[in-house]
């Protein structure tokens, strides 16, 4: 057992001294430390120029190849490295693809009984007529949730990186006021020509990609690609128009929950087999006649819900892109 | 292979050369978007639409717009700033236009 120390004892130890500095009691630098109040910083546009003209003076100064001997050397050196790591890197290439395979022999993994089962049967299994769409919506169909949720995910942390929130008093951020003319430097707000163009294509193209999402089941397409092709008509309208149009109908709040619903929809309509045992149950939903519109059992709503999710994800985020927001 | 899709395997592969030789960053997006563009080619001569209509909208469309507005916000697209960019007086009048003084 220790010892108690008198107060004139304790006083002289670190752990004093230590615990007063901690709670703020007394500022070891006040009386030691010559302490002036903070000059306000003034540019001078002299000065910066001047500085400006001073760095282009180092940089031509160190990039003076005919007299740089160090320089020279390292570029010389540098690009030998790089030929040589390249020449490796293909032959590492080429000698890996050797040992591949021929193409067409018996022996590959593509020639399994699974590609066989989806030609022969994929038709009567998944009512579709678009082989790959019954793969991807109906054999495969959670990858392709999983992939729909990256691309949920990517959007997420654009957000996070690019968004310029409101304080917690709801003030905007600083940043957005000096975005705002910046957004437009070098365009013209009101192009005729745009607009008119835009005026004609946007329609166009937006029913191009809800055919396309539509038709997935029945032709080449699918939600992927229908909701590029509408995501990318929305970005041709908004470069036309600006925000305050598109601001009437796709804010931060119609994101949201279009992509809550189309998500939370395709994993109930798709995990259901797994909750019964991952078994690939007789749907309820009927098939239909292969090549009519309503066909395919899930397939197409199934599209729909990737089409919306993939559009809406296009949209935002050439929106955050351009102003760190909607 | 036909002798159209020889056209079209040369093209692919003088663009990709030519994105990483290109000196001017709006160049190397252009040619890129060209590069996907003959890309959808090649996959509609594969028999395989879904992907060319997938290449095409974001290979040659989305991703060269946001590659756009990325050189925008970094001030890469300076065509008409080029020139200035050596008289440092005019320097300093684009920068006060960029800040919006």
């Amino acid at each position: 057992m220790s010892k108690k120390k008198s107060a004139e004892e304790y006083h002289k130890t670190f752990a004093f001294h230590f615990f007063r500095w901690l709670k703020g009691e007394k500022d070891p630098y006040l009386g030691n430390v010559e302490m002036q109040p903070q000059k306000e910083y003034v540019t001078d546009s002299e000065l910066l120029l001047r500085q400006e003209k001073e760095h282009d003076a180092i940089l031509d100064k160190v990039y003076d190849m005919e007299h740089n001997v160090e320089l020279k050397l390292f570029h010389r050196l540098y690009q030998v490295t790089s030929i040589l790591f390249c020449l490796f890197l293909m032959a590492l290439l080429f000698v890996t693809i050797s040992y591949l395979p021929a193409t067409g022999a018996v022996e590959k993994p593509v020639n399994n009984e699974v590609a066989a089962r989806y030609i022969e049967s994929g038709l009567t299994e998944t009512g579709a007529v678009n082989i790959v769409a019954g793969m991807i919506l109906d054999y495969r169909a959670f990858d392709t949730l999983g992939e729909s949720h990256v691309l949920f995910v990517a959007t997420i942390t654009v957000l996070i990186m690019l968004r310029l929130d409101k304080n917690k008093k709801g003030e905007p951020n600083p940043l957005t006021k000096e975005m705002a003319p910046n957004d437009r430097i070098y365009e013209p707000k009101n192009d005729t020509i745009l607009q008119l163009v835009a005026t004609f294509l946007v329609p166009i193209i937006i029913i191009f990609g809800i055919y396309i999402i539509l038709n997935g089941h029945l032709g080449p397409g699918g939600g992927f690609s229908g909701g590029a092709v509408i995501g990318a008509g929305l970005i041709l309208y908004l470069n036309a128009f600006g925000f305050q149009k598109t601001e009437r109908f796709f804010t931060e709040k119609t994101y949201k929950w279009i992509c809550f619903f189309s998500l939370s929809f395709y994993c109930l309509a798709k995990s259901y087999s797994f909750f019964t045992g991952a078994n690939h149950l007789h749907s309820i939903i009927p098939k239909g006649t292969p090549g009519a519109i309503l066909s395919g059992g899930l397939i197409l709503p199934l599209n729909i819900a990737v089409g919306l999710v993939v559009a809406c994800t296009m949209y935002a985020f050439y929106a955050m892109f351009r102003k760190g927001g909607f | 292979m036909t002798a159209f899709q020889m056209i079209l395997m040369g093209l692919l592969i003088i663009c990709a050369i030519s994105v990483s030789f290109s000196r001017n960053l709006l160049n190397s997006v252009l040619i890129y978007m060209s590069f996907s563009l003959v890309m959808s080619l090649l996959w509609i001569c594969l028999e395989s639409p879904d992907l060319a209509i997938t290449e095409a909208a974001v290979g040659a469309g989305i991703t060269s717009v946001l590659f756009f507005v990325t050189l925008k916000k970094i001030h890469a697209i300076n065509v008409a700033g080029k020139e200035q960019e050596k008289d440092p007086s005019a320097k300093e009048a684009l920068r006060k236009q960029e800040t919006g003084e």
